[in-house]
């Protein structure tokens, strides 16, 4: 049997998935590095999912955790490739490399005033609350009584609960104590979601959508004019079950309400009012029901309705994420991700010898979590395929940890990581959370060395 | 007495894998699979084994008379998803 060294980097779920992909097959015996830019582990199930899921989160223990418990499988905490080591370094040491680095960066709305402060890409919000090292000095304007995001997804839901979820709530779940403490300072009692098309076009899913008929003193209103009983329409199934719940938050009476979440659905925002901050979006009507059987055009077209602005000091835009270019590696602009045919990164018609992607960095930012499975199940085929056929070699073995001593580099092993972990969960059982989140990096190295 | 696959799914389908009698959709090879929000069991061909609950990474699928209150529609939800090519109203 032959042996393969592979490094991952990248370890939230899509480099998680290719782990486990590599483990499970019996062709070679594989020797797995895992680089990690953070000194914490899991990626977006850290960084990404809400604080008010716990559910999701629990991947990482039930899952996750066992693949870095192999005797096969190093993690590399605190080590970043591109400067810490570089790709060509990378490449040199391992038969292949997988970049699992996911959508680092978020579309723009591009339109007028979209810098100003007081705006800024749910991504960015997302990370903040989440405790994410990068984003903890982020500072976000919760002093006005309105905010407004742009999107439909389900990270745009993600973010209206944040905004609207009691204190109480919020205080028994691990979210970053900076955001906790804003939140709960904060006076937005006001959330409105645009929808650039219809409701049923909306790419929230059901359960998202399901969990606002459960907020405590939070009452929904929905603007959409294709907003039909699920049997008057021949929508998919997932969608009239979306028509179906829409309809019942609608009917739902919330007694005393505090705080509102307002939909609006074939809203386009046109510009971003303020001069020096944020003051409100302007807001333009778009033609068109979703309906397939309208007769209408399926989206609604820009120009029709007279522009009108919303007042709000907080605009988030939440139109999806993208992929950010790796020094070293051909970069698709368009869709922003790295240029490949089924995982394999291609030069043009030229398959880079040795070099993956998975997740989304490889098929762009969308999906599950578990979606990531089937895509890291591609590529890890492809690197398998391409071990039989002995297109695979490594000119040296393990330079790598040289580099990183000569580097003077603290890198965080699996067992800091778990130290940090223990830490974290210690602070939360004594304030009845799951856990507090250490966000400074400092902090965190320190933990893990311990 | 079927399982019932709730919110929390993340459609990681390590229950598709392991269940004896491939009653969980939608699978890594089915179409519907890139735009599923997460996996269902049919509830007329589950054998209420459980083996998928001890797979499920995130702990989302429950005894149908055990589910957590906010989820008890899943059942409905489930059982809907199987039939919704043959009822215009099955929507739970």
């Amino acid at each position: 049997m032959t042996s393969l060294r592979v490094a991952v980097v990248g370890s939230g779920p899509a480099g998680m998935y290719a782990i486990q992909h590599l483990l499970e097959q019996s062709l070679f015996d594989v020797d797995i590095d895992l680089f990690e830019r953070l000194p914490t582990p899991w990626g977006l199930v850290r960084a990404g999912v809400a604080p008010d899921h716990p559910e999701k989160k629990l991947i990482a223990d039930r899952l996750f955790r066992f693949f870095l418990k192999r005797d096969n499988v190093r993690f590399f905490g605190n080590v970043e490739i591109g400067s810490d080591i570089s790709h060509d370094e990378l490449t040199a040491s391992y038969d292949a490399v997988v970049y699992a680095v996911g959508a680092s960066d978020d579309k723009p709305l591009a339109i007028p005033g979209e810098r100003l402060p007081g705006s800024c890409s749910a991504r960015e919000f997302v990370a903040w609350y989440n405790g994410h090292p990068d984003y903890r000095h982020l500072q976000f304007d919760l002093s006005g009584p309105r905010a407004v995001i742009v999107g439909t997804g389900n990270v745009a839901l993600d973010v209206a609960r944040m905004l609207t979820l009691p204190a109480t709530a919020l205080a028994r779940t691990d979210i970053a104590e900076h955001a906790l403490e804003a939140l709960q300072a904060s006076h937005v009692n006001e959330v409105i979601v645009l929808g650039r098309r219809g409701c049923q076009q909306a790419a929230f899913h059901n359960p998202e959508l399901e969990e606002l008929l459960h907020l405590d003193g939070v009452e929904v209103q929905i603007e959409a004019d294709d907003l039909l009983p699920p049997e008057q329409t021949d929508a998919d199934w997932d969608t009239r079950r979306k028509l179906a719940t829409l309809i019942r938050l609608q009917a739902r009476r919330v007694a005393a309400p505090v705080k509102r979440i307002v939909f609006k659905f074939h809203r386009s925002p046109i510009a971003v009012s303020g001069d020096t901050h944020v003051t409100g979006v302007q807001v333009q009507t778009r033609v068109g029901s979703g309906s397939p059987r309208s007769g209408l055009p399926r989206y609604g077209s820009p120009g029709s309705g007279s522009p009108g602005t919303i007042d709000c000091g907080l605009l988030l835009r939440a139109i999806g994420y993208r992929g950010r270019a790796l020094p070293g590696l051909p970069f698709d602009l368009q869709t922003g991700v790295i240029s490949n045919v089924a995982g394999r990164v291609m030069d043009g018609s030229v398959p880079r010898t040795g070099v993956y992607v998975t997740g989304w960095i490889r098929r762009g930012p969308r999906g599950v979590i578990g979606s990531n499975k089937q895509c890291a199940a591609e590529t890890v085929g492809c690197l398998l395929a391409d071990a039989r056929a002995g297109k695979l070699s490594r000119r040296s073995d393990d330079p790598v940890a040289q580099a990183l001593i000569a580097n003077q580099r603290q890198v965080v092993s699996f067992g800091g990581w778990q130290r940090i972990d223990r830490t974290e969960r210690l602070a939360g059982s004594a304030r009845g959370r799951p856990r507090i989140k250490q966000t400074d990096i400092g902090e965190l190295l320190t933990s893990a060395g311990r | 007495m079927p399982f019932v696959i709730a919110a929390p799914c993340v459609a990681d389908y390590s229950c598709v894998e392991v269940c004896p009698v491939n009653c969980i959709s939608p699978g890594p090879q089915d179409p519907d699979f890139q735009n599923a929000e997460q996996m269902y069991i049919n509830p007329q061909q589950c054998i209420g084994c459980g083996v998928c609950v001890e797979v499920c990474p995130v702990a989302a699928i429950y005894g149908a008379d055990s589910l957590p209150a906010k989820w008890r529609h899943y059942a409905q939800v489930n059982r809907s998803y199987f039939m919704q090519r043959t009822r215009a109203d099955d929507v739970p």
